[in-house]
């Protein structure tokens, strides 16, 4: 073998490994600079305080944890059932052209930009009410839920071992009633990481907020109005003119990901041991 | 297939939903109904792309009859004497995006063939797990990390030192303020990156072992069975990585408009302000000024969605063909 052919080898190896430390060299940059400067100004107040007007100090992020909590629960009651649905569609129906079809709008709709769902939600439910509303931010969040809470229930349900279904039949029980208490029911633990898996991607989403939710100043629980939301208030404090907003940016964002993160291990804890999602 | 030893990795038949039911022909009355029902419900999904492509193209009506093709020639963005253009906002999308694309894709091609082929057999699963974080991290902290962290880094730190040797170049011309088109492509990059790693990844663990080992049979080195055999054998499944990642970047909304610089002009130059459509609709939409203004928002918006429904259909046909039906790109999150 020639020298420079296995120096070629060498080299390109050398590459791919410096491209790996590459790629996680942002995600560490990231998650240190959201400890450092996000943690010390995580207190008490933070959790049970709404913001403050300017000039006073100590304000909190609660209202916008409330709001990502309820909205994102929003997202949920609307989308997951839904999302759920279509998955088991897909999986047991799902062989003819309709299920072609749909598979491939759900890919299209995850591929979609989250500011055109925004500008949607914004005709349908912004416009005709009049006001911008939480209702109107689920509603955006769960377009962005259905695709993904749907593609992973139709791969969960589809590796149900088909002996549990003949099994189920054999015993008389009719079709649905197999599909949907033992085919479903088994599949249960993957259904619910996949809903995870979608709750922390829309849970950190802000572009579909931006004229839905709108965001707010204060603590509101209303659904038929504005109200706050984790991700709009880190953009508006980050690019806000205030020392102080941007401090309070850096903890929100610390406690973002967090919340994010526990999604995803739940997640994966919910599945443990077994094929996780994808 | 002509080799012979590509006939070692028949798949499988494929049982489908069909099929599994095949041999149980009892139908009940309940039986219809849950069809039906489930019927009407995965309809929903192609219902909202109906009706968001209506929704789009309705709104957009007025300001497509007010300005035409020449939306897309001209490049004035003046809300006062309702006048619009969108050149400025497609040129920095596209000029941002092949930016992103230009740094991610041999960075994540790199990732990917470490994954399967050079890793260590312990590193893999932890690598790939940090890089697929990657794509947990919420749009809007890139952006708070974007302004407080990369602007002051490249203006203060690398600009500086690598400046002055590439001043001369056009696309590094003018004053660099900190936000600007290479700042966002940038941050674009670290966000598509875990995508095309990870569809790059399943598309090159899919490549059957036989090629590798026949590869490395007749004396290639590693590297030389990646490059002559392994990478050829899944070039279709990694263009459709690309395009997926694509796709995200094109329509990435909040890192972008926190550090691109939001200005409606055009410049060959990397390191001035440039403007998205996504981040011109984040910016201006709740704050439109007139109906007309209201109105390009929406066409830029259409094309917009457009472009990502194009280049994400042929992503998802691309990567089909490699792993049919699998919900590939979801598995990055």
């Amino acid at each position: 073998m020639r020298i420079s052919r296995r120096l070629v080898g060498a080299f390109m190896t050398g590459a791919t490994y410096t491209a790996a430390l590459l790629a996680i060299l942002p995600l560490a940059a990231i998650f240190g600079m959201l400890v450092a400067k996000g943690a010390g100004s995580i207190d008490w107040a933070f959790f049970t305080r709404s913001s403050v007007p300017l000039g006073e100090t100590g304000g909190g992020f609660a209202h916008a944890i409330a709001g990502t909590l309820i909205i994102v629960g929003l997202a949920c009651a609307i989308g997951v059932p839904v999302g759920v649905g279509i998955g088991i569609y897909l999986a047991e129906f799902g062989a003819g052209r309709l299920g072609w079809v749909v598979r491939f709008v759900a890919d299209i709709l995850n591929g979609t930009p989250s500011i055109v769902i925004g500008i949607f939600a914004w005709t349908w439910l912004v416009k005709p009410m009049g006001t911008f509303s939480a209702l109107a931010g689920g509603a955006a969040l769960s377009v962005i839920l259905m695709p993904i809470v749907a593609r992973t229930t139709e791969e969960m349900v589809r590796l149900v071992p088909n002996s549990l279904r003949e099994a189920a039949l054999a015993l008389g029980y009719p079709r649905w009633r197999t599909s949907l208490q033992i085919v479903a029911r088994t599949a249960g633990a993957g259904i619910v990481t996949g809903v995870l898996v979608a709750m922390a991607r829309v849970a950190g989403e802000t572009a579909p907020l931006l004229f839905t939710a709108l965001g707010n100043q204060y603590f509101s629980t209303r659904l038929t109005g504005p109200m706050a939301a984790l991700p709009l208030q880190i953009y508006v404090y980050a690019v806000g003119p205030y020392e102080e907003w941007r401090r309070q940016a850096w903890a929100g964002a610390l406690v973002l990901i967090l919340l994010v993160l526990s999604l995803g291990i739940a997640a994966r804890w919910v599945t443990r041991g077994k094929r996780a999602g994808g | 297939m002509s080799f012979p030893f590509s006939t070692v990795t028949t798949p499988s038949p494929r049982i489908t939903a069909e099929d599994r039911w095949k041999s149980l022909r009892i139908v009940s009355r309940g039986d219809v109904v849950y069809r039906i029902v489930l019927t009407a419900v995965a309809l929903v999904l192609p219902a909202v792309l109906v009706a968001l492509t209506l929704e789009l193209v309705v709104n957009a009506w007025p300001a497509i009859k007010a300005f035409g093709p020449g939306f897309f020639t001209h490049s004035t963005w003046d809300p006062v004497a309702s006048r619009f253009g969108a050149l400025p906002l497609i040129v920095g999308t596209l000029y941002s995006s092949l930016v992103a694309m230009l740094i991610a894709v041999p960075l994540a091609l790199g990732v990917a063939i470490f994954l399967t082929e050079f890793a260590p057999r312990p590193l893999r699963r932890p690598v790939a797990t940090l890089v697929e974080l990657l794509a947990a991290i919420p749009s809007v902290i890139y952006g708070l990390w974007g302004i407080f962290v990369l602007l002051p880094l490249l203006r203060d730190m690398i600009w500086p030192v690598v400046g002055p040797a590439l001043s001369w170049l056009p696309i590094f011309q003018g004053v660099f303020y900190g936000p600007s088109v290479l700042a966002g492509g940038i941050i674009l990059a670290i966000m598509v990156l875990p995508y095309v790693a990870a569809v790059s990844r399943e598309v090159l663990l899919a490549v059957p072992p036989a090629q590798r080992e026949a590869a490395l049979a007749l004396g290639a080195t590693r590297w030389e069975a990646v490059w002559t055999v392994i990478l050829p054998y899944g070039r279709t499944g990694i263009a459709g990585a690309v395009m997926l990642g694509l796709g995200r970047a094109v329509g990435e909304t909040m890192a972008v408009t926190m550090v691109i610089g939001n200005r409606h002009e055009i410049s060959a130059s990397l390191i001035q302000p440039g403007y998205t459509i996504a981040a011109a609709i984040a910016n201006e939409f709740a704050e439109a000024s007139s109906a007309m203004h209201l109105s390009a928002l929406f066409y830029v918006g259409l094309v917009l969605f457009l472009v990502t429904v194009t280049v994400n259909a042929l992503a998802r046909l691309l990567v089909w063909r490699v792993a049919r039906g699998s919900a590939v790109g979801s598995a990055a999150i």
